[in-house]
């Protein structure tokens, strides 16, 4: 069922839900962005609808509220590692599909991978209800469509935030009790049908063309181009990749933490083991690595989906330009060639 | 909820000298690992850091360490009645059960006889499990030689011959284990042997140049990777090449899926 809240009633609205729910949505960070006079927009919790941005798409992935930039694993004292703790409220997340559908791709790893469930990620997963939101902040870097990652059932109501006026679609039934005050009426959410970007998928048929494809000299043109700073996986959907630290607080040698901090294969000593040794130290190297991650080995491995729902935020943090959408077209091209060789 | 990453504070039961840049630390655990496993070894403040077994008995293991960087020198402070944490058993470990009743061949660098000292020990105390062993270790010079009353009871009872990279001494040859490869009765043992070897990245690709070459069979075959880990639990992908994680589906791994791993 649907129902509307008029803007007087959206406060009302928004506590009967805070009693239930902590709620999270992206939130506009003025002039911290990049270039001078620039936003950014990233997830935070929000104490009213007004807060939230509704209409752009956010700077940085709705992964950061399940999987943090930045956590405690344990906290030091004398000779103990004491877990971090979190709250069990639930939470209700404002998402679109896109970002909905890569918390399926992120929990393959955090969540299954060699049978290990992370806590840390599972802990927080458990509190998770999505509050839908149509996607209405498409622009040419998207490419939703192409990898079927548009449309989603996963979420307990649908939202829609009109000039005047909140409506709501209610699927889950507990949640429809929380918001049945609202006066009916007939709002369904719609999903994007169409990007102006389209993307046709590699296929690689086996190992020999997958190292052919790896030994190809399209991916030495990044060694010029990508400056391997990582702000590509940094605002990826998907990415996963973190990297353990234990720090110490201030002077005190007795007291610190466990920390948990994003890593990027495209960063200079992701695969560093001691004595120096390293592994992919060209900028190519790194980039072949996280395009066939995406588009290859992550499929390989947990079957149903690719590495990438096409947010296309990656090509908008780009300092240097460079364009996942493009490089799959130079894959595809590269492909090309292998298969006429043989 | 179980944590899979959460340490346990153990005792260190004793410390023994290798050399100097390589001390053998027993520690207390219940947990008997597959031989060929390692665990992730922890000091609070300092971090953690992955070292294989390289020896197991009743309630404790044996960690084999080289001191290159921050965790392994804390490690190397410690003292038996210390605290060191630890967590695991991960990885699979080495095909025990592909090495009953055949000739079986370990070869191994430096400090990667320690991952399979375990193994070499079990098959010492377990006449007849394997069809004959033959074992070709090699280090550096006189300095780096570890486990030397194993090396004793392996010359004992294994076909085994030890090496120095460029240096004379008794009971060594001097070269690298490449070269002992093509004296092995190769052609004794029809299909009946299996090869593992582990050591530094370049020794392993050598060797299994070396082993093709005199005609071994990459089906029989086992290599052990080591790569940067930050979980051990298939989580961080600092150790993933293309869909394998070395962490979970490694460390070892048979030469037909090793030799298509790239970078
Ligand atoms: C499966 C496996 C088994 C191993 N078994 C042994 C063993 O039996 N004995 C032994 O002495 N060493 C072993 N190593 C190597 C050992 O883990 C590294 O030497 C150790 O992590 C270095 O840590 P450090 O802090 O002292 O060095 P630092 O030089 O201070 O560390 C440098 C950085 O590299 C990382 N790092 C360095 N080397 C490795 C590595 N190989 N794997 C993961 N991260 C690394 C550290 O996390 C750190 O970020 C093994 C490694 C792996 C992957
Ligand atoms: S690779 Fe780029 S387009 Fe794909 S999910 Fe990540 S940021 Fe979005
Ligand atoms: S592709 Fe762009 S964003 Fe990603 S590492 Fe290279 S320069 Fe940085
Ligand atoms: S060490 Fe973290 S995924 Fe393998």
């Amino acid at each position: 069922m649907s129902y509307k809240f008029t803007k007087e009633e959206a406060a009302g609205l928004f506590a009967k839900l805070s009693e239930k729910f902590d709620i999270y949505a992206p939130i506009r960070f003025k002039d911290a962005g990049r270039y001078a006079e620039t936003d950014i927009i990233k997830y935070g919790k929000i104490s009213s609808f007004d807060e939230g941005v509704y209409n752009e798409k956010s700077t940085y992935p709705m992964k950061e509220v399940l999987s943090p930039i930045q956590q405690a694993l344990f906290y030091f004292t004398e000779d103990e590692y004491r877990e971090s703790k979190c709250s069990t409220k639930p939470m209700l997340v404002f998402a679109r599909p896109c970002d909905i559908n890569a918390m399926k791709v992120q929990a393959k790893i955090y969540a299954g991978n060699g049978g290990f469930i992370d806590m840390y990620y599972e802990r927080m997963r458990e509190r998770v209800h999505y509050a839908l939101l149509e996607c209405n902040a498409d622009d040419d870097t998207c490419f939703c469509v192409s990898m079927g990652t548009n449309t989603t059932d996963d979420y307990d109501a649908a939202f829609r935030f009109t000039d005047d006026a909140i409506l709501i679609d209610a699927k889950d039934s507990a949640f429809e009790a929380l918001v049945k005050d609202g006066k009916a009426c007939d709002f369904k959410p719609e999903f994007v049908k169409e990007n102006i970007t389209k993307v046709t998928l590699p296929v690689i048929e086996d190992k020999e063309t997958l190292n052919k494809l790896k030994a190809h000299p399209m991916w030495e043109q990044f060694n010029g181009r990508c400056i391997s700073c990582g702000a590509c996986t940094i605002a990826c959907s998907t990415c996963t990749c973190f990297t353990t630290r234990d720090i110490i607080y201030g002077d005190n040698q007795e007291v610190g933490e466990r920390r948990r901090v994003s890593a990027s294969c495209q960063v200079d000593g992701f695969t560093t083991v001691a004595g120096g040794g390293s592994y992919r130290k060209t900028a190519g190297d790194k980039m072949r690595f996280k395009m066939l991650h995406k588009f290859h080995d992550y499929k390989a491995r947990f079957k149903d989906s690719d590495m990438c729902v096409g947010c296309g935020r990656c090509i908008n943090r780009c300092p240097e330009l460079i364009s996942i959408t493009e490089t799959l077209k130079k894959m595809n091209a590269a492909l090309e060639e292998i298969k006429k060789e043989k | 909820m179980f944590n899979p990453i959460q340490p346990k504070p153990c005792k260190i039961l004793s410390v023994k000298h290798e050399t100097e840049l390589e001390y053998t630390f027993r520690v207390e655990y219940d947990i008997k690992p597959d031989h060929g496993q390692f665990l992730q070894l922890s000091i609070p403040m300092i971090g953690e850091a992955p070292i294989s077994v390289s020896e197991q008995g009743d309630g404790w293991l044996e960690f084999t360490i080289r001191n290159v960087g921050k965790v392994t020198s804390c490690i190397f402070e410690k003292k038996a009645g210390d605290v060191l944490f630890l967590r695991g058993p991960y990885g699979n470990g080495w095909p025990t059960e592909e090495l009953k009743g055949k000739n079986v061949v370990v070869i191994a660098g430096g400090t990667g006889v320690s991952p399979v000292r375990s193994l070499l020990n079990y098959l010492y105390k377990t006449p007849g499990y394997a069809k004959s062993v033959n074992v070709i270790a090699g280090f550096k010079n006189e300095q780096s030689i570890l486990f030397k009353n194993d090396l004793e009871n392996w010359k004992k009872s294994f076909n085994a011959t030890f090496c120095l990279d460029n240096e004379e001494k008794e009971g060594f040859r001097k070269g690298m284990v490449t070269t002992v490869i093509k004296e092995l009765p190769l052609k004794d043992w029809g299909e009946d042997y299996a090869v593992i070897v582990v050591g530094p990245p370049v020794m392993m690709k050598f060797v299994g140049l070396e082993l093709l070459k005199c005609g071994f069979d990459e089906k029989k075959i086992w290599m052990s990777f080591e790569r940067k880990m930050s979980c051990a639990v298939g989580k961080c992908g600092h150790c993933r090449i293309d869909e394998v994680y070395v962490c979970l589906d490694g460390p070892v791994f048979p030469y037909t899926t090793a030799k298509n791993l790239v970078d």
